[in-house]
């Protein structure tokens, strides 16, 4: 079935092309950018779900205990009699948004879709190594997603026990009524997310590896497919660690084993199991947990890169240092995971040397941040709103990341471990961050995967109310987190202490509403630019990837002759010895030309 | 307010809806030929330049404002020995941190603004040296080599406890959803337990049997005397919990099966901490807007919210089960001779026990019982929902 392969001639990629019915088009689609699409719409329906949580609970934390009738309507007389939201799905509703954004919108939303959309398309491939695993992970994940969705509507409710899902909370649905069915089904979704984001890993990997076209050497790749590649790596390397502990934890539940569990009474009886440790599961977990940060950051950043570099009409600064710095943070990436444990009781040692290898981490942060800033510096700024966001990513990159100076330090995070600083933090430098660079990317490629515009003032306006408001929500929060308010609290009512912190509260879930509810902005401008937008030209943005020389209508295998072939790098804008400020990767060099670049 | 702020939300979401849908239906003329039009103009870059120095300044103000209005909120004055090199390091960290942000902050968003494009202007062809990329690889790393030196040689002095040095010890019991605590006795040395020795009275699992457990002493009110070392040793019957005592810069998980620990030592007594001087000024504000809300209550026939003293306190603080959020016990620090007389008047578990088995059957933990009535208040609250 996979006849689409990279080097089958022209005449016979149309003549499949006039074979296709809707099923094969639309549904069960070979093509990695109708598979681009689905993820990003996907993605996009379980942000929405994801985001809306997160209004939910932030107006429990702002007005503890009030009664609302949207609660009532939404969660249903048994989680909200009355419109007062209950404890319990309190907690179900921090544990689902945090699985929801972390893996179904950051991963599989952002790198599904761009990774798939990008890979073929700017290395200079007919489409993905295989088409059909590539479409089997797609449908994987839409299963996923699907029981992921189906777990919300559980009678004891989904699961509750906080995304990190550690045992023993999660092993028994004595300790809590979403470790029943909840939390079953959602050890299956993630285990079938985790299959899925596998088969695509392993699709991304081989195609840059095998794929590229002519004269596309690995320091010509832009830097977009640099991040999506060492992503893929580093989700090949941890994401089957996290898949064996979902299963010995399906054994602990299901089948009366003690890898995670030991010494355990609760519900007046002694439970029988002995010698495992929950300890172990926190290592497995974060052995993933922590390279899931980068799986989502890095894409982003490769997708800022480009587009800061054309937006700027300036080469990326330290092109080959960038490289470095994404490898750098893919390895440290994988040897820092201890920095979420430190309080954990595991040795203290080796709390010492992960505080040595966190802090690494900050060196290639650094220089990242500096190239982008350095990218700017002289450049001819199209401040389109693509480039806004990821001028707006930089900017939370940084002010989330030095946060981490302070909890990657095992003696300053033993009073901030679990606060709100905390989640201040991982806010600010994954999830805004990450969120910036998948809209950039949504902004920038839209054209390219629609074939019309997105309607920039829209766009504007999106942008800088989401600016505004992710500030506002984040930026309090380290001061009450600093104060010492644990997180997945329901409520702090019962804290005398911590009754100073409540305006704050409210100040930050009025910006969390107004913030949220101009997201139906973009939702209101993607939509409907899909059918209605400018048709768009063939090259809007003046780029120099190879994506932009295919035409606007898709086709299958992308070019409708050869395919091109590179002769320079991606980032040869403004260069002096041409009179156009862009140079495509395509343009030969001309004769007695130098490569102006190292 | 809260119908206030909803309906300010969807004004203000009507208003914008109702611009964006006039602005998208003038740019959707002659929507079927393609042309640049929705691609940043020299105008878009203008205005957009100045809206980048515009945040800038947002983010400055904001910055100054936070620190100004919610300074105050956050933790001060620690109250154990190992506190002061903790918040030390914090500071220096914080000091890194403000340098850095303001630099980088006002490079980036200037930058956006100056450079902003034109027509007439071409970038400058600017893509790689090798000496600024060292410059700032160099610097972060000696500046972190720093930090982290410091931060190393104060987390070995926290967490590593010399088993000869003269320590107190004694046990943080963990369940949902409360604490107890086990105090070693006379012997100093905490008898041997585990969740199957629990039964009756003996509600944390000790071997009555350990010649060890004989003077154990099991309280649901944490005392511990001023200037002396305390060494915790925590575990938990049934979920993770973490003890977190942020006044004391100390938290630790407790993990069913294992037995984990922390020590430090406290240097300010409940009393004396209550009369500091950002304490005092805390607590003035707290009880300001408590009786802000007791008025509200009262009009709506409730009852006024009791002042607030302040105590020390020990939270649960990792996710433990639907009333996680509950799940606290006041830490008093005492004289070491308050100290002395509290604990002298404390019944040992194995008398406790036999008092349970003779007369009437007791069931649960005695002693002083500081949260019972926050616990019952909690459980009443969950039995209504």
């Amino acid at each position: 079935m996979s006849a689409e392969g990279h080097d089958h001639g022209h005449e016979h990629e149309q003549e499949h092309h006039h074979k296709e019915t809707f099923i094969t088009k639309y549904i069960f689609s070979i093509d990695h950018k109708m598979i681009a699409k689905q993820y990003l719409i996907t993605g996009i329906i379980m942000g929405i779900i994801g985001v809306g949580m997160s209004m939910l609970f932030r107006m429990q934390l702002a007005w503890p205990e009030e009664s609302f009738k949207i609660f009532n309507i939404l969660l249903g007389d048994k989680f909200a009699p009355d419109g007062v939201m209950a404890n319990d799905i309190y907690l179900a509703l921090v544990t689902i948004h945090g699985t929801i954004m972390v893996f179904f919108v950051l991963t599989a939303g952002l790198s599904g879709t761009f990774s798939n959309l990008l890979i073929p398309l700017q290395i200079g491939a007919r489409d993905m190594a295989s088409g059909f695993m590539n479409m089997i992970s797609y449908w994987l994940f839409f299963l996923s997603s699907v029981i992921m969705v189906c777990s919300l509507f559980v009678e004891a409710g989904p699961a509750s026990s906080g995304w990190t899902i550690y045992p023993p909370l999660s092993a028994l649905p004595q300790a809590i009524p979403g470790s029943g069915m909840g939390m079953t089904l959602w050890l299956i979704s993630m285990a079938i997310f985790i299959a899925s984001s596998l088969m695509g890993s392993l699709n991304y990997v081989v195609t840059v590896i095998n794929l590229r076209t002519k004269g596309m050497t690995m320091t010509r790749l832009p830097l977009t497919i640099w991040a999506f590649f060492v992503t893929a790596i580093i989700g090949i390397v941890s994401f089957p660690v996290l898949l064996s502990a979902a299963l010995l934890l399906i054994f602990d539940r299901s089948f009366g084993t003690s890898f995670f569990l030991s010494d355990i009474y609760i519900a007046g009886e002694v439970l029988h199991y002995q010698g495992g440790s929950p300890v172990l599961f926190e290592h497995l977990f974060w052995f993933l947990g922590h390279p899931e940060v980068y799986i989502v950051l890095l894409p982003a950043l490769g997708i800022t890169s480009e587009i800061i570099a054309t937006n700027s009409r300036k080469p990326i600064f330290g092109y080959r240092a960038m490289i470095m710095s994404i490898l750098a943070i893919a390895f440290l990436s994988t040897i820092v995971w201890g920095h979420h444990m430190f309080v954990s009781g595991m040795n203290p040692f080796l709390g010492s040397v992960f505080t040595f290898t966190t802090l690494l981490i900050a060196i290639p942060s650094a220089v990242k941040a500096f190239n982008y800033i350095t990218t700017l510096w002289k450049g001819n700024l199209q401040l389109n709103p693509a480039m806004l966001f990821s001028i707006g990513l930089v900017s939370t990159f940084i002010t989330g990341g030095l946060t981490g100076i302070i909890l990657g330090d095992s003696t300053l995070d033993i009073n901030v471990h679990d606060t709100y600083f905390v989640v201040a933090h991982f806010h600010l430098v994954m999830g805004i961050s990450a969120l910036y660079g998948m809209f950039a990317g949504i902004y920038h490629w839209f054209p390219r995967m629609f074939g019309r515009m997105l309607n920039k003032n829209l766009g504007y306006v999106h942008f800088w109310v989401t600016a505004i408001c992710a500030y506002g929500v984040f930026f309090p929060m380290h001061f009450i987190g600093l104060a010492g308010l644990p997180r997945r609290y329901y409520t702090n009512t019962n804290f005398p202490l911590f009754d100073d912190l409540q305006n704050v509260n409210v100040l930050i879930t009025t910006f969390a509403l107004i913030g949220g509810a101009f997201q139906l902005v973009f939702l209101y401008n993607f939509f409907v630019s899909i059918f209605y937008g400018k048709k768009s030209v063939q090259n809007p943005w003046k780029s120099n990837t190879l994506e932009w020389t295919a035409p606007v209508e898709h086709i299958h295998g992308n070019w409708p002759g050869a395919i091109p072939e590179v002769h320079r790098w991606p980032y040869d804008y403004s260069n002096p010895e041409h009179d156009e400020d862009f140079v495509p990767q395509n343009v030969p060099m001309k004769p007695g030309e130098a490569v102006l670049h190292h | 307010m809260t119908s206030l702020l909803v309906i300010i939300v969807l004004v203000l979401l009507a208003v914008a809806l109702w611009q964006l849908t006039k602005i998208f239906d003038l740019t959707q003329v002659g929507n079927t030929s393609s042309d640049d039009s929705q691609v940043a103009t020299d105008n878009d870059n203008n205005v957009q330049g100045y809206l980048m120095f515009g945040f800038l300044a947002f983010i400055y103000i904001f910055t100054i404002y936070g620190l100004i209005k919610w300074g105050s909120l956050v933790l001060h004055t620690p109250a154990s020995e190992h506190g002061g090199d903790v918040d030390n390091l914090m500071n220096i960290t914080w000091i890194l941190i403000f340098t850095v942000q303001a630099i980088t902050q006002v490079l980036l968003h200037f930058f956006a603004f100056k450079y902003r494009g034109n027509k007439d202007k071409r970038a400058l062809y600017f893509a790689d040296n090798n000496k600024l990329e060292a410059i700032w690889s160099v610097i972060p790393a000696v500046v972190l080599a720093g930090l982290i030196l410091y931060g190393l040689y104060a987390w070995n002095n926290i967490m590593f406890v010399d088993e000869e040095e003269d320590t107190i010890v004694i046990e943080l019991y963990a369940q949902q959803f409360n604490w107890k605590a086990r105090y070693s006795g006379n012997d100093n040395v905490l008898g041997k337990a585990n969740v199957r020795y629990i039964e009756g009275a003996n509600s944390v699992g000790v071997d009555l049997s350990d010649p060890y457990s004989q003077d154990d002493i099991v309280v649901t009110e944490l005392h511990i005397p001023k200037g002396k070392k305390i060494h915790f040793k925590m575990r938990s019957q049934d979920v993770l919990h973490s003890a977190y005592m942020p006044h004391f810069r100390a938290q630790m998980n407790c993990v069913p099966g294992m037995v984990t620990e922390f020590a430090f030592v406290p240097v300010y007594t409940t009393a004396e901490y209550r009369e500091l001087p950002y304490m005092v000024e805390k607590v003035a504000n707290i009880n300001a807007l408590r009786a802000k809300k007791s008025i509200e209550l009262v009009a709506k026939g409730q009852t006024a919210l009791d002042p607030y003293t302040f105590d020390y306190l020990l939270l649960c603080n990792k996710i433990c089960g639907a009333s996680h959020y509950n799940m606290q016990m006041k830490v008093i620090v005492d004289t070491p001779e308050d100290y002395k007389k509290w604990l002298s008047d404390k019944v040992t578990l194995v008398d406790e026990v036999k008092a349970a088995k003779t007369p009437a059957p007791v069931d649960g933990a005695t002693g002083v019982d500081s949260t019972k009535t926050n616990d019952s208040a909690a459980v009443a609250k969950i039995a209504m929902k």
